[in-house]
């Protein structure tokens, strides 16, 4: 069995016990890229070279005591949008084909100081605009448990190599459920913090009110410890939360007795795949036996979630994305007739159709005349989401519901359509408007194979409860983290 | 639909946002924005008279830093990845004509 | 026909302030320096940087808007202002638009004619100043240098309350000394530390609506901006006179050509899309923060002209003279703590500073001179160590470099002397030589002991005690 197919905490142990090194984790990571990347695609840019030099330092310190880790010397992959020194950044944009950051993104420092092996960079929708990962100037991703259908997106690449066992564990990043979705496309466990607990410094902004970085990996576990390895107050990001309760291990406890679960009705409705809606309902049941208190209520307000994120996703993108001028990194165009037409040129041949798509509404809302219209009013209903959810979390610890209202869909059936695709984010894009945690995880397959997600949404600040609520529901089922585990389990899922 | 975008508004929202559309991408645009627009207008539905917008989620405020310096000669890195430079700046075409 | 047009101005007024930070980030704000050298990830706009505000922005803005009689707004915000350009390297610019610091203040201005006039100040916000474009027009290409980009402005938006020229220029001066003060900013024009934007529209006197407004820009000095002034209003009054109308618009000042150009294209639409910034959170004023910095406000000029003639005993003259500059008020209080003596102090500031200032064309803020120095120089004179001729001479080489003044007068021998015998022997030698005005001293012309004692202290090369001299010519007469 490949080192690969063990969680990053399993792994870190075996090599902090010295049974394996960190460079056998980096070879066997490198390996399974190699020999699945032809087909699956989850990275823009593999550094092998770099990695096993990095692995070799890590090694030394690891056998020198100095570094005493869970996560020290596991290989992880990165998603694109996050900047790694001397290690090209694209966004999967053809606008940053060749930037080369001067240095690291703070989620990444801190898994680097933890000891943390980076293979690479994964594909992601080009600025994180999309949920297929189809939206990528390099190429689609394909979901390892069928290649005929996309891993989800944005975290696509990121959700499809844990999947595919081609590293232990990676970032993602959650606009608007851009780690919860995919993690239920590709049968993985990722976790969208609380707004302000893992740090922004380095992320390549898409909507930055609603952006988080946050862990994708094999399990519950593992979501926890790199989350409490990468969540820290930074004093170079103004929205980074001062928070004492980060030891998210120690809620990895397998007791929700008296735990009040809430079901939102809301996300039970029209467009919700029958498959989808049974394997939800299943795990609620399997809380339920285990002395969790579960009801059903009514949220409220869901669909309104996504014009309202659209607006102020788009209008915060335009801004964001008004610094890829060709002036200072990445792409210029090669012919030009003065400064603008060198921006517009630069621009339109840089970025992609979806997202030059968001760059034109964002402008729009923005424009003289519209802004009270669409950008207050989006900014208004967002208030009253929140409040939806503070009214909720009075009754409820947790709410439960699916990631995404089906499993993943072919390639090249979703981009036809925006808004069609939009509704996709339906149960994930609330969380980011209210700036709370949520976690994926998986709960079983559909008729034709593919992953089920389950979501579980907590307060804000209360990642503790639902890590709590996910661990108790991943002891009570064997499940399988990707396909080759399946295989090698025999089928159990 | 409701919203109907015409030439000028697409043209004119190329011009902020420095797009510069094909004949095609631009009727594409003009329908996607029609469209997202009508589907926005939902929010109209939801009185919100009473109520603030909320820009931040959290009433975090007063974040600061000291007045002391902490970089150095950032020169470098600045022009690490432009297009093109010359005298430790970037080159743009003339900006006064 | 000739109709009476009433001019009405308004102004913005960029002020650098004296942070040695960056508004967001902790790049050196240092005047100078090779290009893009004072820059960082966060003021070169690169992928995934984000912004820290630096504290002593919001202190000195609350410390002009409190100086200007604002309200200060407890609870202020920032906003992103989007617009391309090759100096924003973000291509927005971090500034308040909603909820800016300041809002509803005003300052008395006083014009050269002795009219007083309170100008309305519409608010104070604060921004980040763009970066600096370098034109190379053999290549036809711009550099861009991202040191200014970051540092930190306030703009101060006045109310459309100026009506001349005289009017702004003393609204102009007024607010740098108040600026200057306070310690917030050096206010240069020159350099740019301070720039105003001519607001400015004309209407028939007498008119209640406004005319259409124009804006320009690149005003470098105060001659610049009346002669702006000067040529805007005539321009719009041409306009109107020959039926045309006078278009909203940005104009750039050309002071060498004295005319002004439309900064106006259609790729600039003015739209800038404001919206609050999601990447830095509210500013909130507490009552006690507010106090606090009331409390720590530097002595104000009103308060200083008081003291001067209570503490110091200078007449009102003088104190107005030396308060008119914080440079000089500073340098003045510091001699004196060194070396007593106002009165003399003052003098050295009064006269001969001033006329060196005139002179060579500076401003008070260019003093190279030490108040350790001037303090020497004051009681080398007083002592009569020097005469006051030599002190003059001194005082000019102290003006030009910050020469030492005892060092200077030990190296040149500059040492009044106080020998008698030295001198006796000097005046009978001037005695002998000028007969024909011992002669006319004689005649009851008393004059003539002037010229005797200037040809003594020629001959001893200045640096004889004057009274000296006075006291054995008439002796020996």
């Amino acid at each position: 069995m490949s080192l690969m197919s063990l969680t990053a905490v399993e792994l870190g142990k075996r090599i902090q016990k010295k049974e394996v090194t960190a460079v056998d984790a980096t070879r066997e990571a490198l390996a399974a890229i190699a020999a699945r990347e032809d087909v699956v695609h989850s990275f823009v840019t593999v550094d092998g070279d770099r990695a096993m030099q990095r692995a070799k330092e890590v090694q030394e310190r690891i056998a020198s005591g100095e570094l005493t880790s869970p996560l020290a010397g596991v290989p992880v992959a990165i998603k694109d949008n996050m900047c790694t020194k001397g290690l090209k950044t694209t966004c999967s944009s053809k606008i940053l084909y060749n930037f080369i950051p001067t240095y690291t993104s703070e989620a990444v420092l801190q898994l680097e100081r933890a000891g943390a092996i980076i293979l690479g960079k994964t594909n992601m929708d080009e600025f994180a605009m999309g949920s297929t990962t189809e939206t990528s100037a390099y190429g689609v991703t394909r979901n390892p448990w069928d290649t005929a259908h996309v891993p989800g997106g944005s975290s696509g690449g990121s959700c499809a190599a844990v999947a595919a066992e081609e590293c232990s564990y990676a970032l993602g990043s959650d606009t608007g459920g851009s780690i919860r979705q995919p993690s239920s496309f590709c049968g993985v466990t990722g976790i969208k913090p609380t707004y302000g607990t893992v740090s922004r410094y380095g992320l390549i902004a898409y909507g930055s009110s609603l952006d988080q970085i946050g862990p994708i990996a094999k399990d519950v576990t593992d979501c926890a410890a790199v989350l409490e390895a990468i969540a820290a107050h930074d004093p170079k990001d103004s929205t980074s939360m001062k928070r004492e309760d980060t030891d998210f291990t120690q809620a990895l406890v397998d007791d929700v007795k008296g735990m009040r679960i809430g079901i939102p009705n809301d996300y039970f409705g029209e467009g919700l795949d029958e498959d989808v809606r049974a394997r939800v309902l299943d795990a609620a049941k399997a809380l339920e036996e285990k002395g969790a208190v579960v009801e059903h209520f009514d949220l409220g307000l869901v669909k309104y979630a996504i014009p309202a994120y659209y607006v102020i996703a788009c209008a915060e993108a335009s801004s964001n994305l008004a610094r890829f001028d060709g002036v200072k990194y990445g792409y210029r165009t090669e012919e030009y007739d003065g400064l603008h037409q060198m921006y517009k040129k630069s621009r339109s041949e840089g970025f992609g159709a979806e997202v030059k798509r968001r760059i034109m509404l964002g402008s729009f809302v923005l424009s003289s005349g519209y802004y009270d219209a669409y950008y207050l009013k989006a900014l208004r209903v967002k208030a009253l989401i929140k409040q939806a959810f503070d009214d909720a979390f009075a009754k409820y610890d947790v709410i439960l519901g699916p990631a995404a209202p089906t499993t993943a869909p072919k390639l090249g059936e979703s981009l036809s359509d925006p808004i069609q695709m939009y509704l996709g984010d339906i149960y994930t894009i609330s969380v980011n408007l209210a700036g709370l945690p949520g976690i994926s995880l998986p709960c079983g397959l559909d008729r034709n194979g593919l992953p089920v997600g389950l979501q579980l949404i907590g307060d804000c600040f209360q990642e503790k409860k639902i890590i709590r609520a996910a661990y108790v529901f991943e002891q009570t089922r064997e499940y399988a983290h990707s396909k080759l585990a399946q295989e090698q389990n025999g089928g159990a899922s | 639909m409701a919203n109907i975008i015409s030439d000028e508004t697409i043209e004119y929202v190329g011009i902020l946002a420095k797009l510069e559309l094909s004949d095609e991408e631009k009727e594409a645009a003009k329908k996607d924005m029609g469209d997202m627009l009508d589907y926005i207008d939902q929010l109209n539905e939801l009185d919100t008279s009473q109520v603030e917008p909320m820009s931040h989620v959290f009433p975090v405020n007063n974040v600061f830093r000291e007045d002391v310096v902490t970089n150095g000669d950032g020169s470098e890195d600045a022009l690490a990845n432009a297009p093109l430079s010359r005298d430790g700046g970037f080159e743009v075409p003339k900006t006064i004509v | 026909m000739s109709r009476e047009y009433e001019t009405v101005i308004g102004l913005e007024v960029h002020v650098e302030l004296a942070t040695k930070t960056k508004i967001f980030c902790g790049c050196s704000t240092a005047f100078g320096g090779a290009p893009n050298t004072h820059t960082c990830p966060v003021c070169t706009g690169m992928p995934g940087s984000l912004p820290v505000l630096n504290k002593q922005v919001v202190e000195y803005a609350m410390a002009v808007g409190l100086a200007t009689n604002c309200t200060i707004n407890q609870n202020c915000k920032f906003d992103r202002k989007n617009y391309f350009y090759p100096d924003n390297p973000q291509n927005y610019q971090i500034s308040q638009l909603y909820e800016p610091i300041c809002r509803n203040g005003g300052i008395e201005i006083e014009t050269a004619d002795g009219t007083k006039k309170t100008i309305g100040i519409h608010e104070i916000h604060m921004e980040e100043d763009a970066g600096k474009l370098v034109h190379d027009d053999w290549d036809d290409v711009s550099i861009v240098d991202f040191n200014r980009s970051g540092v930190p402005l306030i703009e101060i938006v006045s109310e459309p309350d100026m009506r001349s020229a005289d009017e702004v220029i003393a609204y102009l001066e007024k607010l740098r000394l108040i600026i200057q003060y306070l310690g917030a900013s050096d206010c240069k024009l020159n350099e740019g530390s301070m720039r105003a934007d001519v607001n400015l529209s004309v209407r028939e006197a007498g008119a209640s609506e406004f005319g259409t407004r124009t804006e320009m820009k690149n005003l470098n000095s105060f001659r610049a901006i009346a002669r702006a002034i000067e040529g805007e209003k005539n321009r719009q009054i041409d306009l109107i006179e020959s039926g045309e109308k006078v278009v909203q618009e940005t104009r750039r000042w050309d002071d060498a050509k004295e005319s002004s150009h439309a900064m106006r294209s259609k790729e600039d639409a003015q739209d800038y899309r404001y919206f609050p910034e999601p990447d830095l959170v509210p500013i909130h004023i507490s009552d006690e923060w507010l106090a606090e910095v009331k409390n720590r406000q530097p002595e104000l000029r009103t308060e200083k002209l008081a003291r001067y003639e209570s503490e110091y005993e200078i007449p009102r003259y003088d104190a107005e003279i030396i308060t008119s500059s914080k440079r000089l008020a500073d340098i003045f209080e510091q001699t004196v703590a060194i070396c007593g003596k106002p009165k003399k102090v003052s003098n050295w500031l009064m006269v001969e500073t001033m006329r060196l200032l005139k002179e060579r064309e500076m401003e008070p803020e260019n003093i190279v001179f030490s108040p350790e120095h001037l303090a020497a120089l004051v009681e080398l004179a007083d002592a009569g160590t020097i005469n006051s001729t030599v002190a003059k001479e001194v005082f000019e080489h102290m003006f030009a470099d910050d020469t030492d003044p005892k060092q200077y007068v030990e190296e040149h021998g500059l040492k009044t002397v106080n020998d008698e015998g030295a001198l006796r022997t000097t005046v009978e030698q001037v005695i002998r030589d000028n007969p024909q005005s011992v002669d006319d001293y004689h005649n009851g012309k008393e004059k003539a002991i002037g010229f005797l004692v200037g040809q003594t202290m020629k001959a001893m090369k200045g640096k004889a005690n004057p009274g000296m001299v006075n006291q054995i010519l008439k002796e020996l007469l």
